[in-house]
């Protein structure tokens, strides 16, 4: 079956998707959907946006053959589609430098954005940065105390970073803190939102602009190999990175799609954040979707060790590929993902970021289960820099 | 015919406005709200909108988000919700209820178990703020074969276009959102919300309510003067946050500040410039 027509025109993904926001935001959100709609067929747009994922953000991000870990693993050849080397550090940029353009083409004077890690707050900042245009961040308290590196790079980049003292004070609240502000000062601001969920056009919108990921590694590979890997691996928050590289292959069947979702202190624990792999289909953030939520529909707090993992639903194409079967989504866990973050850091000599490292630790698992001649490519979506603090003071305890 | 229709057919034959008050259920506590819903009646409720608690109110204020997690706090759940409704209707049979909230907690008990429940309750409208009609179509379709009036926001942002869409499908009232903003937030523009209720008025017959940043008495008489209804929430439950250590206080809190807010529509003629 081949998705890759999806959505429709009403942004629906099988049954998931949609536009579920309160009546002020419709029509900002039809205009946007208007101007993302020109914006997508217009040359000139498309070409000053390759020019600025050539120049500015320094793609195409290269491929690498983690050799040494892969005759370790004694199975499949591991690659790494490299977005960490990405201008700001991860594959937010790709989005974050889309979404500005059409900003700028909209005439809207400021920008808002939601942060979990921190990696889109600081791609919208350095984007907003460079258009100059006003930028506020939203950013739970937690993740805050958590991700300083990225709150101060923020900052110095000239963004305001609001703190979110609502709710569970993460990322899921930081969205609903952003949509509140965009209800209030619809006419001049823009939201970009950082991942591939939220009311129509976002989920398609923000998938189109990350897509370009894997539209660059099938021909990489292809190059590097001759063949198409045998399976994908990446890590699903919101799943943006993990639609990113998806998306090419979605018509190749003999390519095995993996989702690695954070599993926390373990599925059966409570504590994680793995709506796919232990959650329901419900309505959040302007999508139906799968979501984490208790029996009477109510959100329930998410624990990852990632802060950019650390949110109780997902993109809704994710979603979709599940239901149909077309992408497997796992959860691997705070300890297990800890352990592949030392291991390619060891092995390698890459740091990756701890929502990354979730990736690497499920291709970790299931390499041995394939022949050397068979391939696995993983996304390495984002660099480690951020989460020395929350690292150290792991080491320190055990 | 409904309540909520046959409540705005009285008022406009004694050429009155509807008051209603929103509060959020079980807030500050469960036991407090069906004494609470009587007393808002008592002092000159014509119809109760009734938030249900949701963890993640994108559309509200800090006011109402911080009544949602007090009662969420306290377990209260859409099922308790119903209870507290069938509660009130064992002595209240008149008063139209509307129950106000986010669409997840209907999703999670199912649109037909939720519709048959509501309409046994004694629920008359429901308002998911986060599902315009063209969101979820099957919720309406839903409500309406169980005789629930399904209520729509109009914004200010919304299109005439959009507010022939809304308009066909809306039941009861509509409620216009009076300002760009969430609940409970920034000041009201007179000349610019009766500009739009003209609008709205040209594509229906329904009655047109108005809330969002009513605040007060002056701006409850202000809104009453060009709509069918005023809506009155955040300023009253910051109230009744007030009293929430002394839960036995609220309803007489509550039904004081509605007290003044339905002197102030009813008569029109008195200034309340100088006492604001």
């Amino acid at each position: 079956m081949i998705h890759v027509d999806l959505p429709d025109e009403f942004g629906h993904f099988g049954r998931y998707g949609g536009t579920f926001v309160a009546e002020t935001l419709m029509e900002p959100i039809a205009q946007l959907r208007e101007a993302y709609t020109q914006a997508r067929q217009d040359p000139a747009f498309l070409a000053a946006l390759d020019a600025d994922l050539q120049h500015y953000v320094g793609r195409p991000s290269p491929i690498y053959h983690a050799e040494r870990l892969s005759r370790e693993l004694g199975g499949a050849q591991l690659y790494l589609k490299r977005e960490d080397l990405n201008h700001t550090g991860a594959h937010k940029i790709n989005s974050a430098i889309g979404q500005g353009l059409l900003a700028k083409r909209m005439g809207k004077t400021r920008i808002i954005a939601e942060t979990g890690a921190g990696q889109h707050g600081v791609a919208t900042a350095t984007v907003a940065a460079r258009l100059g245009l006003e930028c506020v961040v939203f950013m739970g308290e937690v993740d805050i105390a958590r991700q300083q590196p990225n709150v101060q790079r923020m900052q110095l980049l000239g963004a305001e970073v609001r703190a979110v003292s609502s709710g569970s004070k993460t990322l899921k609240d930081a969205l609903n803190e952003a949509l509140r502000d965009w209800v209030t000062q619809v006419d001049n601001t823009f939201y970009i939102i950082g991942t591939v969920a939220g009311p129509h056009p976002y989920p398609m919108m923000v998938r189109d602009f990350q897509a370009v990921i894997g539209r660059e590694a099938r021909q990489q590979l292809l190059m590097m190999t001759g063949q198409l890997p045998d399976a994908l691996v990446a890590c699903v928050g919101g799943g943006s990175n993990a639609i990113g590289l998806f998306h090419s292959f979605l018509a190749d069947d003999g390519v095995a799609l993996y989702g690695v979702e954070a599993a926390g202190n373990g599925l059966d624990s409570g504590l994680h954040a793995a709506p796919l792999s232990a959650g329901k289909p419900g309505v959040l953030h302007g999508n139906r979707t799968y979501l984490m939520e208790d029996p009477d529909g109510q959100i329930i707090a998410t624990h990852s060790i990632s802060a950019g993992l650390d949110y109780p639903g997902v993109g809704p194409e994710h979603a979709w590929l599940k239901d149909t079967r077309r992408a497997t989504y796992v959860a691997v866990t705070d300890d297990a993902a800890l352990a592949a973050f030392y291991r390619l850091t060891r092995t390698e000599g890459i740091i990756p970021a701890l929502e990354s490292s979730h990736a690497m630790a499920y291709a970790l698992q299931l390499a041995p289960q394939l022949t050397p001649e068979q391939a696995i490519l993983i996304n390495l979506s984002g660099r480690g820099d951020k989460d020395m603090a929350t690292v150290a003071a792991l080491a320190e305890v055990a | 015919m409904g309540r909520i229709t046959d409540c705005f057919a009285a008022l406009r034959a004694e050429h009155k406005t509807a008051l209603i008050p929103f509060v959020t259920a079980g807030d500050p506590q469960p036991a407090v709200t069906v004494p609470l819903l009587h007393t808002l009646v008592e002092w000159g409720a014509d119809i109760i909108e009734l938030g249900v608690p949701f963890s993640d109110p994108m559309a509200d204020g800090p006011v109402i988000q911080l009544a949602s997690e007090r009662a969420l706090a306290q377990g209260v759940s859409l099922t308790q919700v119903l209870a507290m409704v069938a509660a009130f209707r064992r002595t209240n049979t008149t008063t139209p209820v509307v129950l106000m909230g986010y669409l997840n907690p209907l999703e999670a008990m199912g649109y037909t178990e939720f519709a048959a429940g509501a309409r046994q309750a004694g629920v008359d409208g429901v308002l998911m703020v986060d599902s315009p009609p063209d969101a979820c179509s099957d919720l309406t379709d839903c409500l309406v074969q169980h005789d629930i009036d399904p209520i729509f926001l109009i914004a200010p942002t919304t299109t005439s276009q959009r507010i022939a869409q809304i308009t066909r499908v809306a039941h009861g009232f509509v409620y216009y959102v009076a300002l760009k903003g969430v609940t409970g937030a920034g000041h009201l523009d007179t000349a610019s919300v009766a500009a739009k209720l003209t609008q709205i008025r040209a594509h229906t017959a329904l009655p047109v309510g108005v809330g969002f940043g009513i605040r007060d008495a002056a701006t409850a008489q202000a809104m009453a003067a060009i709509a069918d209804a005023v809506v009155v929430g955040s300023a009253l439950v910051t109230r009744i946050a007030a009293c929430a250590d002394q839960p036995d206080q609220v309803p007489v809190v509550a039904g004081t500040f509605l007290a003044e807010l339905r002197a102030a529509i009813d008569n029109p003629s008195r200034s309340l410039q100088d006492t604001c």
